[in-house]
């Protein structure tokens, strides 16, 4: 098992604002939008030193997707911030007619995905965006892994013409990823090779992976982990090239077992290579009030669960 | 344009509206008969478009030109005569409307790379909002160009009007002149009785717009003057309101004012009734 380190914890949210910052210096078309939650997603390095490409739009997200896409039609891109709840769900119908039918270049970007959001409870804690927005014509979704991997990807959704929905949340988790990397749109990143069983994890779940890795080490299981931070369009030629050698999978994801990364494996499995498949994921209910880590405990998504989903697909061989 | 020829090309409009909404069977000629003179008036007269040798070059960003927005995009076949006459693209293309493989979708879309359409609209109460992102863009870019806007009177029951309506004052977007056809009806019935928007005026007057009206919406001299009118207010740190009363159907004495013509098609008897009462006046496509 490949070694994984940390020397800090952070938030990729964090992340999130850091690429932004960055993007404010490099890319004078780069405009943020944001409904009342500029603290939260941490736009204020941006804000300070770029004013004038700082929309607020308060307490209206369905108003801010609308400009968004407005935004686009004179060359802007426009980055739409809030929560993934009001992000997604509580906006579908304006993305998928301004946005995705209309293949505007918008920026969704989503803070407080998941459970990790922690005390607010299941009205916030959205376990559903990824599949409403993948399923989406058009739509890149997109879900990293840590500070350093938020950065990268949000650099690197300015490039890209076309919708984009990035994912991120509110925990501070380790910073195992390179600071330097490129981020490659819709290319998964070999965590560790291994021989026995495919773990693909996307988000939050890829720390808890490394650390399952670290555990079926312990039992003699040789681990293959690959982080799927780009959901669609998806690697299959990588979850492919995986399940060739280990011969079965697991996939791991903050959010409902129903329309996320799981399915999304699965129907590439089904058509092209039947493998045993084991899902970590919320069982299709709501979350509720507590720590993001009571949480994941008991919903079912540490790495103890993934150790345990690892054995299972292994014995379905 | 002199008045009695935008005129005459309204009249034309209508007749491609009847005649596309016949064509399929299907579409919404009531709201379109209503809106023909704004249309028109924008399209043949006010906006300022991007052209070369006397014809519309349409590229998506709009640069230095004058935008239109359709909210209430269930009336495309008065927007889709309009450009087709404009020369955006071919009026036979109007033949195609509603059909398979056409690019004039039942509600107007960008997916068909239709040119003169800038978003998809149908789903209502977003067409504002959009062209506010419009309007702010043009503003970064120090582009003088106007955005148009126009929205159902119906629509204005969408709550995501009011987010924007909010938004447009507060950030001073006075760059934008949106209308409401004021014609009362809407699906189920007269607007005033299916959900009561009581005074528009005072509403959008309260969330800090100028407000103007033309009474006479389907009077081509009454929309020109207004229209100059409300661009004569733009660059005051307002957003300007154009309060449109029209007549649904108008043109065709038995379509007019009425909700049940909202979304039906005339029969071929109906239709030929419609055609004696509209000249002539571009060729029928």
């Amino acid at each position: 098992m490949k070694k994984y380190t940390f020397t800090e914890k952070k938030d990729t949210r964090s992340g999130f604002g850091a690429g932004m910052h960055v993007l404010g210096q490099q890319n004078p078309d780069v405009v943020a939008l944001c409904a009342d939650l500029v603290g939260s997603l941490k736009l204020e390095p941006f804000i300070k030193e770029n004013p004038e490409r700082f929309i607020q739009c308060g307490i209206s997200e369905a108003n801010m997707i609308g400009l968004s896409a407005g935004l686009t039609i004179g060359g802007k891109i426009p980055f739409a911030t809030t929560f993934a709840n009001f992000a997604t769900g509580r906006v579908y119908d304006q993305i998928r007619q301004s946005v995705a039918y209309s293949n505007k270049n918008v920026k969704i970007c989503a803070s407080h995905a998941g459970l990790t959001l922690g005390e607010d409870g299941a009205t916030h804690q959205i376990l559903e965006d990824i599949g409403m927005m993948k399923m989406l014509p058009g739509m890149t979704v997109i879900n990293p892994c840590d500070y350093n991997q938020t950065k990268a990807a949000t650099i690197a959704i300015a490039e890209h013409d076309g919708p984009v929905y990035l994912r991120f949340g509110r925990p501070v988790i380790p910073i195992f990823t390179d600071p330097d990397q490129k981020f490659e749109i819709g290319k998964a990143w070999m965590v560790n090779e291994g021989t026995d069983v495919s773990i693909f994890a996307t988000g939050h779940m890829v720390w808890e992976a490394i650390q399952a890795g670290e555990l079926l080490e312990a039992e003699g299981i040789n681990a293959e982990i690959i982080n799927i931070h780009t959901i669609k369009p998806l690697d299959e030629e990588a979850v492919l090239k995986s399940v060739e050698k280990t011969g079965c999978a697991v996939s791991a994801e903050e959010h409902n077992r129903i329309g996320g990364l799981g399915d999304s494996i699965a129907q590439v499995l089904i058509k092209n290579k039947l493998v045993p498949q084991e899902y970590v994921a919320v069982n299709d209910s709501f979350g509720e009030s507590g720590t993001p880590a009571q949480l994941m405990e008991k919903y079912g998504l540490t790495a103890k669960d993934i150790v345990a989903a690892a054995k299972r697909a292994i014995a379905r061989k | 344009m002199e008045i009695e020829q935008l005129e005459k090309v309204a009249s034309q409009v209508r007749r491609d509206i009847v005649r596309m909404v016949h064509g399929c069977q299907s579409g919404h000629p009531g709201g379109s008969l209503g809106c023909t003179e704004l249309l028109v008036a924008l399209y043949f007269e006010r906006m300022k478009l991007n052209e070369k040798d006397g014809k519309p070059v349409f590229d998506m960003n709009g640069t230095g030109e004058d935008l239109f927005f359709l909210s209430n995009g269930h009336i495309s076949p008065v927007w889709y005569s309009t450009l087709a006459r404009r020369g955006y693209f071919p009026v036979s293309e109007l033949a195609t409307f509603r059909k398979l493989d056409s690019r004039l979708q039942g509600h107007p879309t960008t997916h068909e790379h239709l040119e003169g359409i800038r978003i998809a609209s149908g789903s209502l109460g977003q067409g504002l909002s959009v062209a506010l992102g419009a309007a702010t863009a043009k503003k970064l870019n120090n582009d003088k160009g106007i955005v148009y806007v126009l929205m159902g009177d119906g629509e204005q029951q969408e709550g995501q009007v009011w987010e924007a309506a909010t938004f447009a004052p507060h950030h001073e977007v006075d760059n934008l002149i949106a209308f409401i056809d004021l014609n009362g009806q809407q699906i189920d019935g007269p607007t005033v009785k299916v959900m009561n928007n009581r005074d528009l005026g005072k509403k959008y007057e309260a969330f800090g717009w100028e407000v103007i009206s033309i009474e006479e919406g389907n009077d081509m001299a009454a929309v020109h003057k207004g229209l100059y009118e409300a661009k004569s207010r733009l660059g005051h740190g307002r957003p300007i309101m154009v309060l449109l009363h029209t007549g649904m159907g108008f043109g065709v004495d038995f379509m007019m004012g009425s909700h049940k013509w909202h979304g039906v098609a005339p029969n071929d008897e109906q239709l030929a009734a419609a055609l004696a009462q509209l000249d002539e006046t571009l060729g029928d496509y």
